[in-house]
């Protein structure tokens, strides 16, 4: 069984904003399926003694004191944004979305 | 469009309301959840902004451990569990409000959980159980320009300033609550303001509702007794205690209309309009929402220390539902007489003007009485009438000073709201201290026996009752100023006769 659906790389490339034909979504969900199948492979050899893991690093509690560091100036904020206008970045224009949060 | 709704007696005869609040709060720290850029207010756009909070390629964030600190203090404030090792999570959605295309928040693994927080509805006690409280970002702000009204709707692009991106942010979900039958929207109102009180008794936020750094959201769902709760809708916008309860009953409203006509609800955001007091639909939730959370790969989890979280709870300040009933009792004041302090939010103001040297019968009317009234009559809030809990503990002890009466004293207090400084000040700068000077009296009262000769007989036969019009004579010519026994005693010794 395929572990993943064309319907499901439709679903992903419109949530990721991509825009993708037809014959590039029946490339795509075979290749991801070979992918995923490859990464399923893994769970083949999961014990119950080893915890899923999400960091490389066995780190806990890396906090950081709440003192106030030095901001970019905006023209090096702004320096890399593909558009600007009123010290702000300036993206087209978004409708039916929602705000997170 | 004119639709008949029905009238929110019969709603909630017919339909049992449940709701659900979630709150964002703005922690009060120095610096951002995941970099040291300021938090302060007010900078040109993108002036506290790095590339932590900007998302660029090989920034890395790190947890702010006042942040953290501030989260275990509400989670226990809360009467929460807190969590002994959890982890952050990103919510993926596009959206230019976050530059990273996700929002770094807290998913299947909350930092606290299952608390409760008791709130008092109309002098009746409820329990709000408390699902969760996370930790995640603030998003920044976006500008709609080329529409016809600022909005998103008609807007051509959008401009974006990232300075409140990433400032830390603390998610308050309490578990349905069903049963409050016509009292949803007091339950709600309750909640929220008992909530803002314990949030400022902590000292993590400024807790403004107007400028957002404490946002509401509203769940409402309607159900017919004994059936299955309903579908749910989501209220945004929410912005002041008033609102809470006025989100309520109209969606509350709103819903049994739909279901009414043989409509069904859908799971939606919803907008809140301050002006109308209705709500209007947002985006619809059943195709929209799929955020794939994933543990955050760039911060490590968060495993607080029991000991540290022992000496937070043990250092946690006395909380205003216990430190109200402890002032109520020192005040010596009836369940009732508590209470209408409480409805006015006047209990702050009482506490401070007591401790500025008056006492609490005297705070109390001040703040109850001529304030209040002032403070309906503007519509503003009674903390920012204008008058200061020193100014009105100054003013009540110029009246126990006898240099004013109650009457002068109501006038001084107008001045004092009005901005003209201390009212000691304004007393002498305005001439309404009482007339204490007795020659100036005597003159005014032969004065006012001259001008009333027949007045004056009667009262020499014994009319005393009559002397009233005397006193008057001498109040109109001392500007009201005299203290109105003197003036009588005075009057009765001129003409001779006994008190």
């Amino acid at each position: 069984m395929a572990a993943i659906s064309r319907e499901e790389v439709a679903h992903l490339a419109r949530l990721s904003r991509l825009a993708v034909t037809e014959e590039e979504l029946a490339t795509l969900a075979g290749q991801l399926d070979v992918i995923l199948q490859a990464v399923a492979q893994v769970g083949e050899v999961t014990a119950a003694d080893i915890p899923p893991t999400s960091h490389s690093v066995p780190l806990t509690n890396v906090l950081r004191d709440d003192v106030v560091a030095s901001c970019l100036t905006p023209q090096e904020a702004l320096s890399g944004a593909p558009d600007a206008a009123e010290q702000r970045f300036r993206v087209p224009r978004i409708l039916d979305e929602d705000v997170a949060s | 469009m004119t639709t008949t709704l029905p009238a929110y007696d019969e709603v909630v005869a017919r339909y049992e309301p449940v709701i659900g609040l979630e709150t964002h709060v703005e922690l009060g720290t120095n610096t951002k959840m995941f970099c040291g850029c300021p938090t302060d207010f007010g900078g040109a756009p993108n002036t506290r902004v790095c590339p932590v909070c900007l998302g660029l390629p090989g920034s890395l964030p790190v947890a702010n451990r006042a942040a953290v600190e501030a989260t275990i203090r509400i989670g226990l404030a809360l009467n929460c569990s807190i969590a002994q090792w959890c982890r952050f999570a990103r919510k993926n959605y596009y959206y230019p409000d976050m530059p990273k295309n996700y929002q770094i928040s807290q998913y299947d693994e909350p930092l606290c959980v299952d608390g409760y927080l008791d709130v008092e509805v109309n002098g009746e006690p409820v329990r709000i159980s408390i699902e969760r409280v996370h930790m995640e970002e603030d998003t920044g702000k976006t500008l709609h320009v080329g529409g016809a009204t600022g909005r998103i709707h008609g807007a051509t692009e959008s401009l974006v300033d990232y300075n409140r991106a990433g400032i830390p942010l603390v998610e308050i979900v309490t578990k349905p609550i069903p049963g409050a039958g016509a009292m949803a929207p007091e339950v709600a109102r309750a909640y929220v303001t008992e909530l803002r009180d314990v949030l400022r008794s902590l000292g993590v936020s400024d807790v403004r509702m107007e400028e957002g750094s404490l946002r509401c959201d509203v769940n409402t769902s309607l159900n017919l007794p004994g059936e299955q709760w309903g579908t749910r809708t989501e209220t945004k916008n929410v912005n002041s205690l008033r609102s809470v309860e006025r989100a309520v009953r109209s969606e509350i409203i709103r819903q049994a209309s739909v279901l009414g006509a043989g409509g069904r609800i859908i799971q939606e955001t919803r907008h809140f309009h301050e002006d109308t007091g209705d709500t209007t639909s947002g985006r619809s939730k059943e195709t929209a929402t799929d955020y794939r959370y994933f543990p955050e790969p760039d911060l490590v989890p968060v495993a607080p220390d029991p000991t540290w979280v022992a000496e937070l709870k043990a250092a946690l300040p006395e909380l205003p539902r216990l430190h109200r009933r402890r002032l109520q009792q020192e005040w010596g004041l009836s369940d009732l007489d508590m209470q209408s302090i409480l409805n006015a939010g006047a209990v702050e103001l009482i506490e401070a003007t007591i401790a500025a040297g008056t006492t609490p019968t005297a705070a109390r009317k001040w703040w109850l009485g001529e304030l209040s009234r002032r403070a309906n009559e503007t519509g503003a809030e009674l903390a920012d009438i204008g008058a200061t809990p020193k100014q009105v503990a100054e003013l009540q002890g110029l009246v126990d000073a006898g240099k004013l009466t109650d009457k002068l004293a109501r006038t001084v207090l107008e001045h004092v709201v009005a901005g003209e400084g201390s009212p000691a000040k304004i007393m002498v700068d305005r001439k309404l201290e009482v007339v204490s000077d007795t020659g100036a009296l005597t003159a005014a009262v032969d004065e006012a026996i001259a001008a009333n000769p027949a007045i004056a007989d009667k009262v020499r036969g014994g009319k005393v009752a009559a002397a009233g019009a005397l006193v008057g004579a001498v109040m109109k010519t001392t500007r009201g100023q005299a203290d109105a026994k003197t003036v009588r005693e005075l009057i009765l010794e001129r003409l001779g006769v006994q008190g």
